[in-house]
């Protein structure tokens, strides 16, 4: 008697806290609408292509395009340089040196690149990397979007190596054994076997890294340079979403709050819809 | 940011419920004057026993405050304007407590200081100027010796009353700046990079060969940043100093206090300087106040304007009021009422 009502206590309280975050969840999605109604009233639809930030009392225009563009811009080309680097490691960890003393130190190491705090990385990137960048003269300051780039894919590469160290991993020894025995080497292994079983995985992981890119603020802020022109190239200074929001949210009131706001909508969408594409695609194939 | 305002919450709930028997007073507002707002109450709380809480939210917020009549006292870097006074439930009047200013930081190797006249420093900010070898420079910089470098111009990322207070001597002093960029406490920067709050833009400065930024006068006093001399409407290159930013308030102010006293006329004064207010009711009988209460907090107002709390503002890297002001501060203070009658003889 007592079991099935205290089996009946958990599932209420298991139901009631599931609600609960349902609940939050369309709480916030509700009151980012709200808050950004202002914006989008006075914008409309061209808030999403104007380039324009200009909070000069009397004059006020707000458009989310150069965000966009720098947000999107450095989250790309910090997937495109964590891919070779995040594969390449869970290669090593995964099947070069699967089981190995070596492989379990390295797979360590990477998940506690996870573990650190971005504010580690933003001061890294500023006195460490961002003078590099400029004693090797890519860039006059060394602020930019190719420095933020390059310590996102630092910071993302944990992320993209988790799950396709897994995926690899599950990938049937008998397919494996049945190659080599046909005289395969480990390169058409790779290739032929291992890539075609585990892709879903891969891709899912890198999906995922890319939705955590997308919203990282604080490393981005100190090296992004903050100018809020539509970033011209690689070494040209921008600004990101998550980054104008915390910059400008203290003091700003009105419609620059509300335009903020409708950002912050805007970059919930965004990442909700990679993460979708991410769980569909392990879903789907996996 | 969040913390000041969870603060403040927090208050605002324990006065609410009447935790404390006594008269506490609370306010809330600017964030540049807070060291200074905190090290002085706490001071009168050990000399009157009397409770001051005071929130760090930002100007904006601090109105907001004393609009929702939830403080004793707002506090603003920034004065209202005949606009938003006439928007405020009932008068409200302003009461400056000290000084402070925006200078004008850089990094050049080897190059300890440097003099700026206004034309020059609007056009090193509009990216007119791009390189420190130009030749306006070097004109009113003779003894200087000025390295083939990139300037890079560093302003404040988020909205600030820094940037609010240095936009408006740049518009007071450039038709160009008043026509394109003008004053703000964000504006739309032409050239440049932005970082996030006074120790961002003075570690971006001083991480950045050729950088110049702006940077509130507290923080570069007590981290003794070098600055530029900066050429003032009297025609003397001055020196940002607690005595050259309390200077600027020797000129003349109106009775109600509001001014910016941005390119100040005084002959001594640093020109990018101004007074940070707090600001009361002038009828303290609202919301079933007490005359308690109202007496409280104009006795710890006037208090501030005193010799005591004075020499803290200067302890903290604040310029203290010029007498002159303190005078006219005081004149307001006994204008304030209760039921219409005087709270102070």
């Amino acid at each position: 008697m007592i079991q099935v009502s205290s089996d009946k206590i958990l599932k209420y309280l298991l139901f009631v806290a599931s609600l609960l975050i349902l609940l939050i969840s369309g709480a916030m999605v509700l009151s980012l609408v709200q808050g950004s109604m202002l914006s989008f009233h006075q914008f409309g639809w061209k808030f999403l292509v104007s380039d324009k930030w200009d909070p000069t009392s009397g004059s006020e225009e707000y458009g989310a395009l150069l965000f966009i563009a720098g947000t999107l811009f450095t989250s790309v080309l910090a997937l495109l340089i964590a891919i070779p680097m995040a594969f390449s490691t869970s290669l090593f960890v995964a099947e070069y040196f699967r089981n190995t003393r070596l492989a379990s130190v390295v797979s360590t190491l990477v998940d506690l690149l996870a573990g650190i705090p971005s504010i580690i990385y933003g001061l890294w990137g500023f006195y460490v990397l961002r003078p590099f960048i400029v004693d090797i003269g890519l860039s006059a300051q060394g602020y930019g979007i190719f420095t933020s780039g390059l310590i996102l894919a630092i910071m993302i590469i944990p992320y993209a190596t988790s799950l396709t160290n897994t995926t690899i991993m599950m990938v049937p020894n008998e397919l494996k054994e049945a190659a080599y025995s046909l005289g395969a080497t480990r390169l058409e292994v790779i290739w032929n076997v291992i890539i075609p079983n585990a892709r879903s995985g891969i891709t899912a992981s890198y999906i995922l890294a890319f939705g955590r890119a997308l919203g990282e603020t604080l490393a981005v802020t100190m090296l992004i340079g903050n100018s809020n022109k539509m970033p011209t190239g690689l070494f040209s200074t921008g600004n990101s979403m998550a980054s104008v929001i915390a910059n400008q949210f203290g003091e700003a009131s009105g419609l620059q709050l509300s335009s903020l706001i409708e950002i912050g909508l805007l970059l919930f969408v965004i990442t909700t819809i990679i993460n979708a594409i991410g769980k569909y695609i392990i879903k789907k194939f996996a | 940011m969040k913390k000041n305002s969870l603060f403040l919450a927090l208050v605002l709930i324990l006065s609410a419920i009447g935790i404390s028997a006594k008269a506490q007073l609370s306010g809330a507002g600017a964030t540049f004057p807070l060291p200074f707002y905190n090290m002085a109450f706490e001071q009168y709380t050990k000399t009157t026993g009397e409770k001051v809480t005071y929130g760090g939210v930002g100007s904006g917020a601090g109105i907001k405050s004393l609009t929702d009549k939830v403080v004793d006292f707002g506090a603003s870097d920034a004065f209202l304007s005949d606009k938003e006074l006439a928007a405020m439930p009932a008068p409200v009047v302003h009461i400056p407590t000290c000084s402070g200013a925006v200078v004008v930081a850089f990094n050049l190797p080897g190059v300890e200081t440097i003099r700026l006249t206004p034309e020059v420093l609007v056009d090193i900010f509009m990216g007119k100027i791009k390189n420190w070898n130009d030749a306006s420079l070097k004109k009113i910089n003779q003894s200087v010796k000025f390295p083939n470098l990139a300037i890079t111009v560093v302003y404040r990322s988020d909205g600030s009353g820094t940037t609010n207070m240095f936009t408006d001597y740049l518009t007071k002093v450039s038709k160009a700046w008043a026509n394109k960029l003008g004053t703000g406490k964000t504006v739309n920067w032409l050239t440049g990079i932005g970082a996030k709050g006074n120790p961002g833009v003075a570690g971006t400065i001083s991480q950045t060969k050729g950088a110049i930024g702006y940077v509130g006068s507290e923080y570069s006093f007590a981290q003794k940043i070098p600055t530029a001399y900066l050429l003032n409407k009297a025609g003397k290159f001055i020196k940002p100093s607690l005595a050259t930013v309390s200077a600027a308030g020797k000129g003349v102010i109106p009775a109600d206090t509001r001014i910016m006293l941005t390119n100040s006329d005084a002959t001594l004064a640093y020109p990018i300087s101004g007074f940070t207010w707090l600001l009361i009711y002038k009828e303290q009988n609202y919301n079933n106040r007490t005359l308690a209460q109202a007496t409280a907090t104009i006795k710890l107002i006037d208090w501030m304007l005193d010799k005591d709390a004075q020499a803290i503002a200067g302890k903290v890297n604040y310029a203290p009021l010029p007498e002159g002001v303190v005078k006219q501060a005081k004149a307001i203070l006994r204008n304030i009422t209760y039921d219409g009658k005087r709270v102070l003889k």
